[in-house]
């Protein structure tokens, strides 16, 4: 049990390393740094100031260690555009995007779960059918489409929401239905799939023969069981819907990270880019890490196996 | 195995195959949108980067105020609707086919290596999936998009660059299932250079699931270039892509909903034909590992 956690740590330490590098070395995707930071007008001079004043100078790998290390002690460098810490300007938006990704997947998993328990009792069923047309749907929707269409819809023609902006709680509503509805098919099937593997073994027909009512013999046996490949799974959505929600965050106007990452990019802002790509990356890691660890707890069997 | 029996099995997948609701309608949609792409220059009744301010916002066809010169109406810059979707079949359908291809040939390789090999080499590869999961990746592609330039070849190449991961995990797998086999020791055994084993052995080997890969992969291309380019940062105008053009009807959202409707409609389908025809191509080759 404890190798079994240490190594996983040890794995999500070293994707943590190579993630941060990879979103350090963005920075010189564009070439040379300071040139992109004094604009395409900027005079040579200026990208000689700047690239001393921001460290430019300095050989990589140090400039590299310098961002690890202060981003270690919780600063991630200076905004460009808006010259205040980026930590600041994280802080003020990061609260928008956890509001909207945590309550769109406890939709998702409240929708998921007992339509995925329902799908499997009757396979093949009308909630099957309607889990599928979902699904294939859900698939071939642009979620920013999606968004729009129900803000023409709901918004405009009905008058139902507001189009835009998150200053009441009502102008989350549809971007946690639109949301939500992108991890709702993945959930759902993984928890129809294992439900029908668990209901067709032994310990569930001995429950059902000793009497226990259906609604028992479900939650006490059944899902308990079917519930371990819905934890892996369950990290992975959390962790789509809070990087995916850039593009709903775009469309509803909400000002969380994703938007925040969007204007950076778009007033090439790179550090404010960089630590939200650390950001989301780290959530990641740190969400499947869990995952994995819990459903070692869980699951006796899984600890052999790394 | 025989010339014989490559014909029967051929045979039958075809019987398959037009035996299968999905396949056919999948496939039926999308070699039409297919044909539309290849033949959008003479299909389409103007030049879809042609403006004429005069005739801006035409509503289309089911409206009062539609003129029949312009099917589909126009943009806010006066251009002819129908035409740009139709040349936006060719940006979405360029781009898919263009990604899948760069991210089948990085993700095949290194799954390849990664299953046959095993031991370290296993390692460091299954080690760049697992970091490649966890970037986010709609952000990263626009990160990279936006610093690295905008052209059509910056955008295919670096999706191409991001999106290897299915095609490793598949190919891993299936080299992982063969290295063992008997042919593929004798041909190690009979000295056949690693290349040839790889590529010409266990790749044909594992044929049905590629293509099955490539269908998901085309579409997932599809859905992630049209957003990219909603958010700006994606093919830059005049091209007409479809979710470039949702981008543009987004101020005239109010009274213009076709504007959006339109494209938006045009992605849907051609996604959900890839799906239905590579969901179809999964029945009949069997299941496909994931």
């Amino acid at each position: 049990m404890i190798s079994f956690i240490s190594k996983r740590l040890c794995v999500a330490f070293c994707v943590c390393l190579t993630v941060s590098g990879l979103s350090f070395a963005l920075m010189f995707l564009t070439g040379d740094p300071a040139i992109a930071i004094a604009g395409s007008g900027g005079r040579a001079e200026d990208a000689e100031a700047i690239r001393i004043a921001y460290g430019f100078d300095r050989p990589v790998t140090v400039q590299y260690l310098d961002w690890i290390g202060s981003a270690l002690t919780g600063d991630l460098g200076q905004s460009i555009y808006f010259n205040v810490p980026v930590t600041e300007i994280i802080g003020n938006r990061v609260g928008v995007t956890l509001t909207l990704g945590f309550i769109s997947f406890i939709v998702a998993l409240a929708i998921a779960v007992p339509l995925g328990v329902a799908a499997a009792l009757r396979p093949n069923g009308w909630i099957d059918r309607i889990a599928l047309i979902i699904a294939v749907s859900g698939q071939a929707i642009p979620s920013f489409w999606l968004g729009l269409m129900s803000i023409v819809v709901f918004g405009v023609w009905y008058g139902l929401v507001p189009i835009s902006g998150a200053a009441t709680w009502q102008g989350y509503i549809l971007p946690v239905v639109v949301l939500s509805y992108y991890a709702i098919p993945e959930l759902m099937r993984i928890t129809r799939s294992g439900m029908i593997d668990v209901l067709s073994t032994d310990y569930i027909r001995a429950a059902k023969a000793k009497g226990l009512p259906m609604h028992l013999v479900i939650s006490r046996h059944a899902l308990r069981n079917a519930v371990l490949p819905l934890v892996s799974l369950a990290a992975v959505q959390l962790g789509q819907l809070l990087s995916g929600s850039i593009v709903i965050e775009s469309v509803f106007a909400l000002n969380g990270l994703g938007r925040l990452a969007w204007e950076s990019l778009l007033r090439s802002d790179l550090p404010v880019v960089q630590a939200i790509i650390l950001i989301l990356s780290l959530l990641y890691v740190l969400l499947t890490t869990l995952a994995d660890i819990l459903n070692a707890i869980l699951d006796p069997r899984l600890r052999g196996a790394s | 195995m025989t010339d014989a029996t490559a014909e029967t099995t051929r045979a039958s997948i075809w019987r398959k195959m037009r035996s299968n609701t999905g396949v056919v309608i999948g496939g039926t949609l999308l070699a039409i949108i297919v044909a539309i792409a290849v033949f959008a220059p003479l299909l389409s009744p103007h030049d879809p980067i042609a403006q004429d301010l005069t005739r801006r916002l035409l509503p289309p066809f089911w409206h009062d105020r539609s003129v029949p010169e312009h099917l589909l109406g126009t943009d806010h810059l006066g251009r002819d609707y129908l035409s740009r979707l139709l040349y936006g079949a060719r940006v979405s359908l360029g781009v898919g086919l263009g990604v899948t291809f760069v991210s089948g040939v990085i993700g095949i390789t290194l799954g390849l290596l990664a299953g046959y090999f095993g031991g370290r080499i296993d390692m460091v590869i299954s080690f760049a999936i697992t970091t490649r999961l966890s970037l986010p990746i709609v952000l990263v592609a626009l990160a990279a998009v936006a610093l690295g330039g905008a052209s059509l070849v910056t955008l295919i190449c670096v999706l191409g660059l991001l999106l290897w991961d299915r095609f490793a995990v598949v190919s891993r797998a299936a080299a992982q299932g063969l290295r063992h086999q008997e042919f593929i020791m004798g041909l190690h055994a009979i000295g056949a250079g690693l290349p040839r084993i790889l590529f010409l052995e266990i790749l044909p080997n594992m044929r049905a699931t590629i293509l099955v890969v490539v269908s998901l992969e085309v579409a997932n291309v599809i859905l992630l270039e049209s957003a990219l380019s909603f958010l700006g940062l994606g093919v830059r105008p005049p091209t007409p892509s479809w979710g470039l053009m949702i981008s543009e009807g987004r101020d005239n959202i109010l009274f213009d909903p076709w504007l959006i409707a339109l494209p938006g409609t045009a992605i849907c389908l051609l996604v959900l034909a890839v799906n239905l025809f590579g969901d179809g191509l999964r029945d009949i080759m069997g299941p496909a590992k994931r």
